[in-house]
Parts: structure tokens; C-alpha cells; sequence
């Protein structure tokens, strides 16, 4: 810029800036009209209308009367919505803390040098590419009661005649979601953290070895601390996807046996359109703003960090 | 006797331990594909080998999804969907992208975190009531309600992303455009539309994908066959109550995948770039 009107005389470069200012405020709300109008309409709209139907006692196809804090005084006492925060929380820490530790050795691995880097690269992202809903469809099939292949290999390797009750005990249901879970965003989780290691400069690796580092302490000091904001971002946004998550926990258990596996989405759809009770429904799902809200706070502050 | 020892090394420490990791991610789409080509018989006995079929391949659970379900339908709505929702959002999210990262105007920051926060809010939050928008909107139970509610989460993440394309094109260009006489929009069509897109087809892609995906909405907002979408399709009219059409339901999930694999086999360095600019970038 400088440079260009450097060689103009200063009269006419005034001129320009101004038309240009001017031009700039005009063109950049013209442009923005539409994702505004976009986002007021069918996200800030649906929101308000969230909050409204979480204090009123609105059924399908009826609009409802106002109820204060009825329908959050009922779920605080209610052991089904309980169950379902603890769920929640189980459900997303487990599979977090899984996906990182697990997508931080795949990271590693891959970003070594090897004969078929590109082809293992792909194969590992495909249960991140196909639809959650259909490969949990093949997780089903995977943990049928009796076509079990998993407890089929258990019963032929003599280590167990009857099985796991993938689905059908809680404690295994809660386990078998998780693991879908994990399979599912693992890919996602490993190469964010392969970008970030490809990013590490090499020198910081020779400077440590010439001061004799060795492999664990060259992981430990240059690494770790290196790979921490993408670490922060991945870790953020999976938090928010997983503990909203609903295809996987509804069509693998329904939020059973016995209520297991609820989590918010999963009851929040139960509660307000099988039982028709969106009020109710729609109280359950507010409870994922506090936590949307943190997210967003913590990463914009991550972010403008970097920025500056 | 040092290369051999290095060769031994090399497949110790990097291909053993990627073995599970590959077990893991491919078995279970494997799994699928064999179910699929298993007939019933052989699909439902206890004692055969389930890793591979040894009474024959069978193509009787992909006829039966064909010509026995509304599976063309299904993946039609898709297509009809996904590409529709694409090319609007796409559209409303280069405009906003350009004005965002290029143009200074009061409001611009907020409304860059606008689009943030947007594109964080779980569909989970919103679907109940999104569905009593689209029945005001007069499109419930209509492939149509999709079409409108996807770009609420696809415009937010090709914004962002482009953004970020955008950022890293040097500004110069489109100055050197401006002084030679173009207008704004002169530019944008002319300069920053054709540098951008790598950024914008990486943008498509992961919309067309999220699209094809989208599971809750899908769900929620649609009842009658004939108007789902393919995943939806095929997980509700292959089982029914308590009877699961296994090998139909593994022919229709390994064929309602086929489209997004074969965009991502074709684009994997696309896919790569995108996922790794959105994390590092934001």
C-alpha cells in the first residue's frame, strides 16, 4: 500500500482513501446481510424460543402457558435427569480423555517417515468420513446378543462362553458407547496433532540433542508444550460435539438398559417429542449452554492469544 | 548387517504399533461389507466363520434395498439436499468471509464472533425448537426444512474457514486491483474468488459431507419415506420394531457411504488441509 501511493500525489490518494472508506462500511454490511439475517432467523430466533419453552409447559402442537422455573425445579428432582448429567460427563470425559491419549500416539506414529504414509494416513480417517449414524449401525451388528463377532472370537479363543453383554448390561453399554465414540473421532483428534507436530521446527529437536536429551525428556520439554494450543482447540471442540452427541447413544441403546446411557441429547428428545413434552425437553437441553458458553469463552480467549 | 538392523527397527517401532490402530479404524467398515454379501443362512449361523463368507457371495440384501425399499429415494433427497444446502451456504459464507477478513466496518469483530459462538451451538440445543420453526415455516415433514436449517451450522464453519484461507492471501493483490480501476465487487469476483479457491472447495467439501451426515435434524423434522434422507432411510425402514434387517442394513450403510468416500478418496489432500486448518487456525 505504502509503497503504491508513495509515487501518487497526496491530493488525489485523499480522495481515493475517503471513496474507499466509505465504499468499505456500505459493501461490508451488504455482504454480511445474509449469514446476519441467517443467523438471527434459525439460530438466535430458535434460541430465545428455546429459553421461552424451557420456562412454559408447551406440548407438540400446543404453545403453552408460562411456568417460571417449573420445569427445572421438576428435573432437579427428577433421578432419570440426574442419572442423565452423570452420563453426560462420564460419557464425555471418558471418550475425550481416550481420544487424546490414543490420537496423540497415532499422531506420533504417523508423523514418521514411511513406505505407504499416504495410503494409512487416508484408511486412518475413514471412520471419520462415512456417517456416524450408519457405522453405528455396523457397531450394532458388531454387539448383537447372539451374532456377537466379538463374543463369537471370545467363545472360539476358549475365553468366555457366554460373552460380553455388550448392550445389555449397563455398565457395558456405557463402555460400548464410549468405544464407538472414541472410533468415531479418534481420525479427527490424530491428525489435528499430526498438523501440529509437522509444524514443531526441526531445530528445536537438534539444539536438545546436542545438550544430550534424550527421546522421553526431547517428548517431554519440546513436544508436549509445543503441540499445547492445538491440543487446547481439538480438545474444546470435542468436549462440545461429544457431550451433545445423540446419534450414537440413540440408535446403539435408546439411553438404555435401564436408563444407563442417557445423556442429554438422547433424554432431551425423549422427554420433548416421543413423550411430547417440549417444555420439559426443552429445559433438559439448556443444560448444554453453560457448558457451550465456557467452551466458547476459553477459546476465544486461546485464540486471541495466538492472534497477538 | 546396519540396514537390516535399521529395517527391523523401522518395523518395530512404526509399522507394529500401527497395526492395532488400523484394526480399529477398518474393521468394523470391513465387517460391514462382508455382512452384506453374506446370505441370511449364513449370516445367522452360530457356527460358521464369521470373517469370511464361505456359502457363497449373495447380492439378495442389495436387491432387497433397491427394489424393496425407497432407497433410490433416499439417496436422491440426499444428493437434492446436500447440494442445494452447499451452494447457498457457500455463497452467503464467501460474502461474509470477504467483508469479515478484508473490510473494516463498525461491527465486524462481534459479528466474526458471532459466527464463532454459532458454529460451536450443538444441534441438540436447538432441534426442538428449529421444529416448530419449520412447522411455522410450513415445511414440516419436508426435504425442504433441511434445506433451509443446514446452512445455520454450514454457513458458521465455511465462514470460518474461508476466513482463514482468506487471511493468509497476500492483501496486495486485491490493492493493486483497486487502484487499477476495479470496484469492490470487481475484486471480489475477479481477484479474491479465483485465489481462494483451494480454500472454497475445501469449504464444499466438508459442507457436502456434514450435509450427507446430519443425523438429529434428519430425524426429527421428516416422517414420511418417501422424503428421507438416506441414513435416516435406511436406519428406520430396516428395522422394524424389534426385527433388524441385518444384512440389508449393512448393504444400505456400506451404499449410503459410498458417495462421501469417493469424495474423500478423491480429495483426501482437500480433506487433510481443511481439518488441519480449522484446528490450527480456528
Amino acid at each position: 500500500m505504502a509503497s503504491v501511493t508513495a509515487i501518487e500525489r497526496p491530493g488525489a490518494t485523499w480522495q481515493r482513501l475517503r471513496q474507499r472508506l466509505e465504499g468499505e462500511t456500505a459493501m461490508g454490511y451488504m455482504l454480511v446481510t445474509p449469514a446476519m439475517l441467517l443467523i438471527l432467523c434459525l439460530v438466535v430466533y430458535p434460541f430465545m424460543m428455546a429459553v421461552w419453552l424451557s420456562v412454559s409447559d408447551a406440548r407438540v402442537g400446543n404453545w403453552g402457558q408460562f411456568i417460571g422455573f417449573g420445569n427445572y425445579v421438576y428435573l432437579f428432582g427428577d433421578e432419570l435427569f440426574l442419572r442423565s448429567i452423570r452420563n453426560t460427563f462420564l460419557f464425555t470425559f471418558s471418550s475425550v480423555a481416550l481420544k487424546l491419549v490414543l490420537g496423540l500416539g497415532l499422531a506420533l506414529l504417523l508423523n514418521k517417515e514411511f513406505v505407504g504414509q499416504r495410503f494409512v494416513r487416508g484408511a486412518i480417517l475413514l471412520p471419520w468420513v462415512i456417517p456416524a449414524a450408519l457405522s453405528t449401525i455396523g457397531w450394532m451388528w458388531m454387539f448383537d446378543p447372539l451374532f456377537s463377532v466379538f463374543n463369537w472370537t471370545l467363545r472360539e479363543l476358549g475365553l468366555s462362553e457366554d460373552g460380553v453383554p455388550w448392550l445389555g448390561r449397563p455398565g457395558w453399554a456405557m463402555f460400548s458407547v464410549i468405544l464407538v465414540n472414541t472410533w468415531r473421532g479418534l481420525p479427527f483428534f490424530a491428525i489435528c496433532f499430526l498438523a501440529g507436530l509437522v509444524s514443531i521446527p526441526k531445530e528445536l529437536y537438534e539444539a536438545a540433542e546436542i545438550d544430550g536429551a534424550g527421546p522421553i525428556a526431547k517428548f517431554w520439554y519440546i513436544t508436549l508444550p509445543m503441540l499445547k494450543p492445538v491440543m487446547f482447540i481439538v480438545i474444546l471442540f470435542s468436549a462440545v460435539l461429544t457431550f451433545s452427541n445423540f446419534e450414537i447413544i440413540y440408535i446403539l441403546t435408546q439411553g438404555g438398559p435401564v436408563n444407563s446411557t442417557h445423556v442429554f441429547a438422547t433424554l432431551a428428545h425423549t422427554v420433548g417429542l416421543i413423550s411430547g413434552n417440549l417444555g420439559r425437553g426443552a429445559a433438559i437441553s439448556m443444560f448444554m449452554f453453560p457448558v457451550l458458553l465456557l467452551v466458547v469463552f476459553i477459546t476465544l480467549g486461546v485464540l486471541r492469544k495466538d492472534d497477538s | 548387517m546396519n540396514q537390516a538392523r535399521q529395517l527391523i527397527r523401522k518395523a518395530l517401532g512404526t509399522y507394529l504399533p500401527l497395526v492395532p490402530f488400523l484394526i480399529f479404524a477398518l474393521f468394523p467398515v470391513v465387517w460391514m461389507l462382508i455382512s452384506s454379501f453374506k446370505s441370511d443362512r449364513e449370516l445367522y449361523d452360530l457356527s460358521a466363520t464369521p470373517f469370511w463368507i464361505s456359502k457363497g457371495i449373495v447380492l439378495a440384501h442389495y436387491r432387497e434395498l433397491f427394489f424393496e425399499t425407497s432407497f433410490v429415494t433416499w439417496i436422491s433427497n440426499s444428493f437434492q439436499v446436500s447440494i442445494l444446502a452447499t451452494a447457498i451456504s457457500l455463497v452467503i459464507s464467501v460474502f461474509a468471509a470477504y467483508a469479515l477478513v478484508r473490510l473494516r466496518f463498525p461491527g465486524a469483530a462481534v459479528f466474526a464472533v458471532a459466527i464463532f459462538v454459532t458454529y460451536l451451538v450443538p444441534h441438540a440445543l436447538l432441534f426442538l425448537p428449529m421444529n416448530q420453526v419449520v412447522n411455522f415455516l410450513g415445511l414440516a415433514d419436508s426435504r425442504w426444512a433441511l434445506v433451509v436449517t443446514y446452512p445455520t451450522f454450514l454457513v458458521p464453519f465455511s465462514t470460518w474457514l474461508i476466513m482463514g484461507y482468506l487471511k493468509s492471501i497476500p492483501k496486495e493483490i486485491e490493492e493493486a486491483a483497486l487502484i487499477d480501476g476495479c470496484s469492490r465487487i470487481q475484486v471480489l469476483f475477479k481477484v479474491v474468488i479465483p485465489i481462494a479457491i483451494p480454500g472454497i472447495m475445501c469449504a464444499t467439501l466438508f459442507s457436502f459431507t456434514l450435509c450427507w451426515n446430519e443425523f438429529l435434524y434428519a430425524l426429527t423434522f421428516i416422517s414420511s419415506t418417501t422424503e428421507k434422507m438416506a441414513p435416516v432411510g435406511v436406519i428406520a425402514e430396516l428395522i422394524r420394531g424389534d426385527i433388524y434387517f441385518w444384512g440389508a442394513l449393512m448393504a444400505g450403510a456400506i451404499t449410503a457411504s459410498l458417495p462421501i468416500v469417493f469424495v474423500y478418496v478423491f480429495f483426501l489432500d482437500y480433506f487433510m488441509s481443511g481439518l488441519t486448518s480449522g484446528a490450527t487456525k480456528g
